[in-house]
């Protein structure tokens, strides 16, 4: 039962790392409608420039933290500016395209300029361990799930609250439309791909101490947080982080239950299966155009 | 130029539109088949990548350039057809049969992908195929008493009527190009049969096609099928070629080089899919030369600008480090991905009728005609 619990809480941890990523697909999802394949190459990015700002410049965590994330959506800003700009509107194959090239290129300059060792942070969190009876909790891991949770309900109210989110709402929608209404449509987009890439390096730094910050670390996850957004159902803010809890959960499980080699293929088996069953997932909802 | 009038429905399928197109083909086909005699060893291995490449390019092509299903689970069919081959291998299966088996369940395997995707478009399909290859690298990994896990399997020297035909000789360069051949005149004939009108409709709009009587369904899964079936037979090639096989060989950058094939070639003709196998297999000689030549040559040119020994031999050791780094290739890649999407979304073979169409109307040539209309299509979840 201890393990149980144990496994459980490690899952769920793992989880809201996947849960973090998946948030930045679906929200360029949400305003864009496409998938950005290079959010898990964001969020190694992020971490490689918390390290360079804590690790290698010496500054206090949180300041380095806030440095990373400035710096990251600026980075997101430019990304959007240079590669996605140009063929918005174009095919979603485009674009997909276009991401993964750009995730390419961002891994490969991210192992020529920091190296393909793995990088580890020293953060507050490092240390120390939360006892409650003989359960044994890791403060790094309650700090992931803590972050997420308040991410989570910032960006939801975000979406859902502030003019800013309604017009990212309408521009998915219908881009065309939302322009003619008077909505900044390019401006909007950008400010989605600079949220996003400051999501994932929020990710990336508190991932820090659980896996290291290599240069593949964002391939690996990132395809680990594809179920967890097709689980969740793309484009819903909460279904993103509870479909990641659930594939870290799964896999946390089949880990520790079933046999060795389930434990990498549990999430795209559970995604396939989610995919057949139910393609809008737990949180999606299926509209049907009225003609 | 040549007017071509098209009085009736013949005139519009002919696989050569006008005798200029078998004399150009008739000297491409006859140049390849006396490269092995004059090319070095080098660019022959080569050229066999470039054939496999092409035929994986082609079949790609039927299923993500004409039925619109766009794949990132290709190198899973290639692995498929490879390790079939080398598994029936083992029992002494003669090869024309283990080709066809491999080709057969393949396609089989294929048409059971394509089953579940149909209900799938855009996005979801992509992350569908990335799922399912990804499983089946842990089933190639893991399935230790067929596949040998991750020691991986020797594949043994082909023979074909009782003659050996060594990987790097000019037969089995002779064998991979037929395959190709073939397979390009096949998929030809397939397009221009209501089968690939199908297709190309299925592309072009879905509910259209549908309205007009095609049965969307049992073509995207024929589409599925074809296009596993031709991978799995580049998949017996492949693993002849080299001669041994582990799962670490079929990944998902695998995959991904296989849509940069028909993504710099152009996805909407078959020339594309042999272009881009040209470019992607030349980007590894290509890097070896920025290695070992160029350095020196830019060193030289610096010199003969002015600079001292001192500052040249300081530059040549620069552009040495240079190229010898790392991850160089994964960002040349990434970079080229990038430029095509953005700049030449037609790739090459689109390039190749820019510059014909030019001089054909020399005086009268507008840029405007290949540009790429924008759509801004509404949300898919409102489809």
């Amino acid at each position: 039962m201890l393990d149980f619990v144990q496994q459980l809480v490690s899952g769920v941890a793992l989880g809201c790392v996947y849960g973090l990523i998946a948030l930045g697909f679906v929200l360029v999802y949400k305003a864009t409608e496409v998938v950005n394949f290079a959010q898990g190459d964001l969020m190694m990015l992020g971490g490689f420039f918390a390290f360079t700002f804590i690790g290698m410049m010496g500054l206090n965590y949180w300041i380095g933290f806030a440095g990373a994330v400035a710096a990251m959506a600026l980075f997101g800003m430019l990304a959007e500016r240079v590669v996605v700009r140009p063929i918005l509107g174009y095919p979603q194959f485009s674009i997909i395209m276009a991401t993964i090239g750009l995730g390419y290129f961002l891994r490969s300059v991210a192992g020529m300029i920091w190296g393909t060792d793995d990088l580890k942070i020293e953060t507050p969190f490092s240390q120390g361990v939360l006892r409650i009876g003989s359960l044994v909790l890791a403060y790094d891991k309650l700090s992931v799930i803590a972050a997420t949770m308040i991410l989570c309900t910032l960006l939801y109210l975000f979406f859902n609250k502030t003019t800013l989110g309604t017009a990212m709402r309408a521009s998915s929608e219908n881009m065309l439309a939302a322009y003619y209404m008077g909505i900044p449509v390019k401006r909007v987009v950008s400010i989605v791909w600079a949220i996003s890439a400051a999501v994932a390096t929020c990710a990336g730094v508190l991932l820090a101490p659980i896996t290291f910050i290599h240069s593949n670390v964002g391939l690996v996850l990132g395809l680990k947080a594809f179920p967890a957004a097709v689980l969740g159902g793309f484009g819903s803010i909460p279904g993103a982080v509870v479909g990641g809890v659930l594939i870290g959960v799964i896999e946390s499980m089949a880990g520790f239950y079933l046999p060795e080699g389930w434990k990498d293929v549990a999430p795209y088996l559970v995604l396939l299966a989610v995919l057949l069953l139910k393609p809008e997932g737990l949180f999606g909802h299926h509209v049907r155009k009225k003609v | 130029m040549r007017f071509l009038f098209k009085t009736d429905y013949e005139d519009d399928i002919k696989l050569f539109p006008h005798s200029g197109y078998l004399v150009s083909y008739g000297i491409l086909l006859a140049l390849l088949l006396i490269a092995p005699y004059v090319l070095s060893s080098y660019l022959m291995s080569q050229l066999v990548f470039v054939c496999i490449y092409a035929i994986v390019g082609v079949a790609l092509l039927i299923l993500t350039g004409f039925t619109g299903q766009a794949s990132l689970g290709h190198a899973a069919f290639l692995a498929i057809g490879a390790y079939t081959a080398a598994y029936l291998q083992k029992y002494n299966v003669p090869f024309p049969i283990y080709f066809l088996a491999a080709g057969g369940l393949t396609g089989i395997i294929g048409a059971m992908v394509g089953f579940p995707a149909l209900r799938l478009t855009g996005i979801y399909l992509v992350i569908a195929t990335i799922s399912f290859a990804l499983i089946v690298e842990e089933i190639l990994a893991r399935w230790e008493s067929v596949t040998h896990g991750n020691e991986g399997m020797r594949v043994k020297t082909l023979s074909l009527l009782g003659v050996t035909v060594p990987r790097d000789s000019p037969t089995f360069y002779f064998l991979c190009l037929s395959v190709l051949v073939l397979t390009i005149v096949g998929t030809l004939n397939l397009l221009r049969s209501p089968t690939g009108r199908a297709f190309v409709a299925i592309r072009d709009s879905e509910t259209a096609a549908r309205s007009m009587g095609v049965n969307v369904a049992l073509y995207k899964v024929k589409s599925f099928a074809i296009s596993a079936a031709i991978t799995g037979f580049a998949g017996v090639l492949f693993a002849h070629k080299l001669s041994f096989i582990s799962p670490e060989m079929f990944t998902l950058q695998l995959s991904i080089e296989f849509i940069i094939v028909i993504l710099i070639g152009g996805t909407f003709s078959l020339h594309g899919a042999v272009l881009g196998a040209i470019f992607i297999v030349m980007i590894d000689p290509f890097l070896t030369y920025l290695k070992d030549d160029m350095p020196g040559m830019i060193a030289g040119i610096a010199a003969t600008f002015g600079a001292g020994p001192a500052t040249a031999g300081n530059i040549q050791s620069k552009v040495a480090a240079f190229a010898s780094l790392n991850g160089l290739k994964g960002a040349i890649y990434g970079i080229i991905i990038v430029l095509f999407v953005l700049f030449e979304p037609l790739g090459l073979y689109g390039r190749w009728l820019k510059i014909k169409l030019f001089f054909q109307l020399f005086p009268l040539y507008k840029r405007a005609t290949f540009k790429r209309q924008k759509i801004y299509v509404k949300s898919e979840r409102n489809r």
